[in-house]
């Protein structure tokens, strides 16, 4: 969609292409641009901006001291329990990114290929649960996995287990599948858009030259489906690592995440530098990790051509 | 055809209507356990009642937090759909310098984790001297909003003739009366779009309120205080089963407009070639 509009936008500059015409249009679209983009500056870069001075400080009670330190770094990468926490949320965003997008594929393939005259229908579909209020979403797989939880007398009805089994709630693995049903629209949509781009001449072409379905999936179809893909992982992969909903309601005291940490310096410790620190180094780590995700992903896909 | 790809074709659908069947179950038990008599949450069902569903109305901090969350969620509706205008229209309408950068920072909550973005509002507002309250609420969910607001709108101003404009330039209709009277009517579906995605998003945004409220709480809040008590566990099902009907419906006819909008951007296409 961007490229149709840059490319609607060239042909426009060419039309204008007199000096003083290119520069008023210049000047009308920052003119435009600017009440969105000084509330974004505003709301969102100055705020980073204060989060990462308060890092470099110490807080003493209520008063901010503002000499530079090191120091809530120290803190936040080796005192064991915030690198715990950090290690387990990114193990938690990695599984849960992973799972979701190798759940999301097939039905996002699906859709573009075999939907037919549907496919608007079957994403209105896939949309509406994700807009249920994601509380209550976390709160229904609490009730699924819960001592007396549907998952729990559903088994004892069919004879499998004889007494509810309380290793289903309050651990990683409830909060990886609460995660992975809750952003499990973020990751058809974007794979589903970069599907539904595939030029359809090109698997043609392959399947001239000889390519079964299986190779021709593996070096044509899912290559191009690439930027979908990584979208979708990063789209998941963040949330994830931002979220202390889902580790607090479902996964008890195994699935604290580094974001429960940011949360109690801000409210109950009351330690804004730490808690800025945290955040400073949760965005750095987060912004790694998706950047090594991409990369990989493109090497890999750079390897099956 | 080969046997890979019958089976392919075989198991999609299945897993398709699985896939479904996953999104579904779980969001599917809060209707159901509103209804149950029981407070805990189990089958076999105890009996049917309605009685969580009329207690709702008589739980003042419940309509409070509603009145609040319909507040918040019009604000913030109205004043990301005009920022987004602004900004769409900028985007997908001229060429100037810095165009994609700009673009890239107004779109970065999106993937900014949510926390962050809070608490680092928070301590601005704070230091600001702002007391918290609905209108820092506000302020946070214009700030998300935008991203999706933006999303529709670029779609919905990319899809129109620009040649409609130039005529109407041509036949002598000032800057602003072309926007009037020629772009807005064909943008319209996608601001109500905007505005109803937004809305929707406001009313059930969680983590940025929770941080930027003040003693006047909104709906997800709320929601939030009561899941402690076992025993307000039904009553949440019920106001959930209620948000979630609303928020079906609003989408449904954001939906139906987008559409709409789609339809109408390919029929002038097709009337102008």
């Amino acid at each position: 969609m961007t490229a149709v509009a840059e490319r609607s936008a060239e042909v426009s500059a060419s039309r204008f292409r007199r000096g003083t015409m290119l520069q008023s249009e210049s000047a009308q679209g920052l003119a435009l641009i600017s009440p969105t983009l000084a509330f974004a500056l505003v709301m969102l870069v100055v705020p980073i901006i204060v989060v990462i001075a308060h890092s470099f400080w110490t807080q003493d009670y209520l008063t901010i001291d503002r000499t530079f330190t090191l120091e809530q770094y120290r803190i936040a990468l080796t005192e064991p329990i915030y690198r715990d926490l950090l290690l387990r949320s990114l193990f938690v965003a990695l599984v849960v990114s992973t799972a979701t997008v190798v759940l999301a594929y097939p039905i996002a393939y699906f859709i573009p290929f075999h939907g037919g005259r549907h496919k608007s229908l079957w994403l209105f579909l896939i949309t509406i649960p994700f807009w249920t209020s994601y509380l209550l979403r976390v709160m229904s797989w609490k009730v699924v996995l819960g001592f007396n939880g549907v998952l729990n007398s559903g088994l004892m009805g069919l004879g499998v287990i004889d007494q509810p089994s309380t290793a289903f709630l309050y651990n990683t693995t409830a909060v990886v599948i609460t995660l992975t049903h809750a952003w499990a629209a973020f990751a058809v949509l974007p794979i589903f858009v970069s599907l539904e781009k595939v030029d359809r001449t090109l698997l043609e072409a392959a399947t001239d030259l000889g390519d079964g379905p299986l190779r021709r999936f593996v070096r044509v179809t899912l290559p191009l489906s690439l930027p979908g893909v990584i979208s979708a992982i990063l789209i998941v992969m963040i949330p994830t690592v931002g979220d202390f909903v889902t580790p607090k309601l479902v996964g008890g005291k195994d699935g604290v995440m580094i974001a429960t940490a940011i949360q109690v310096q801000f409210g109950k410790g009351a330690n804004w530098p730490l808690g800025a620190a945290l955040s400073v180094t949760t965005m750095a780590v987060v912004t790694a990790m998706a950047a090594a995700t991409v990369l990989l992903l493109r090497g890999l896909a750079r390897m099956a051509r | 055809m080969s046997t890979v790809r019958r089976l392919l074709a075989g198991w999609l659908p299945v897993y398709a209507f699985l896939y479904i069947a996953f999104l579904y179950l779980p969001v599917m038990l809060l209707p159901i356990f509103s209804l149950n008599t029981a407070a805990a949450p189990r089958f076999p069902l105890q009996g049917l009642t309605l009685k969580w569903y009329q207690d709702l109305p008589r739980t003042p901090a419940l309509l409070e937090a509603a009145w609040n969350s319909l507040m918040v969620g019009v604000a913030a509706a109205l004043i990301s759909t005009v920022l987004g205008i602004c900004a769409a229209r900028a985007i997908t309408r001229y060429r100037f310098p810095g165009r994609r950068p700009i673009n890239g920072l107004i779109m970065a909550p999106l993937v900014l984790p949510e926390i962050i973005v809070a608490v680092s509002l928070l301590i601005v507002l704070l230091q600001l001297g702002l007391e918290l309250s609905l209108l820092t609420v506000v302020l946070g969910h214009v700030l998300i909003c935008i991203p999706y607001s933006m999303t529709v709108l670029t779609a919905g101003f990319d899809g129109f003739d620009r040649s409609l404009e130039e005529a109407s330039a041509d036949l002598g209709e000032t800057a602003f009366g072309t926007f009037r009277r020629v772009t807005l009517p064909m943008v319209a579906p996608a601001i109500i779009s905007s505005l109803l995605v937004s809305f929707t998003i406001s009313l059930d945004e969680f983590i940025l309120a929770f941080f930027l409220t003040g003693t006047d709480v909104t709906l997800p809040v709320y929601i939030w205080s009561q899941l402690r008590f076992a025993g307000k566990l039904p009553g949440v099902l019920a106001l959930g089963t209620l948000l979630l009907v609303a928020s079906f419906m609003l989408l449904s006819f954001a939906e139906i407009l987008r559409r709409r909008a789609e339809r109408r951007t390919r029929m002038t296409g097709v009337a102008i070639a």
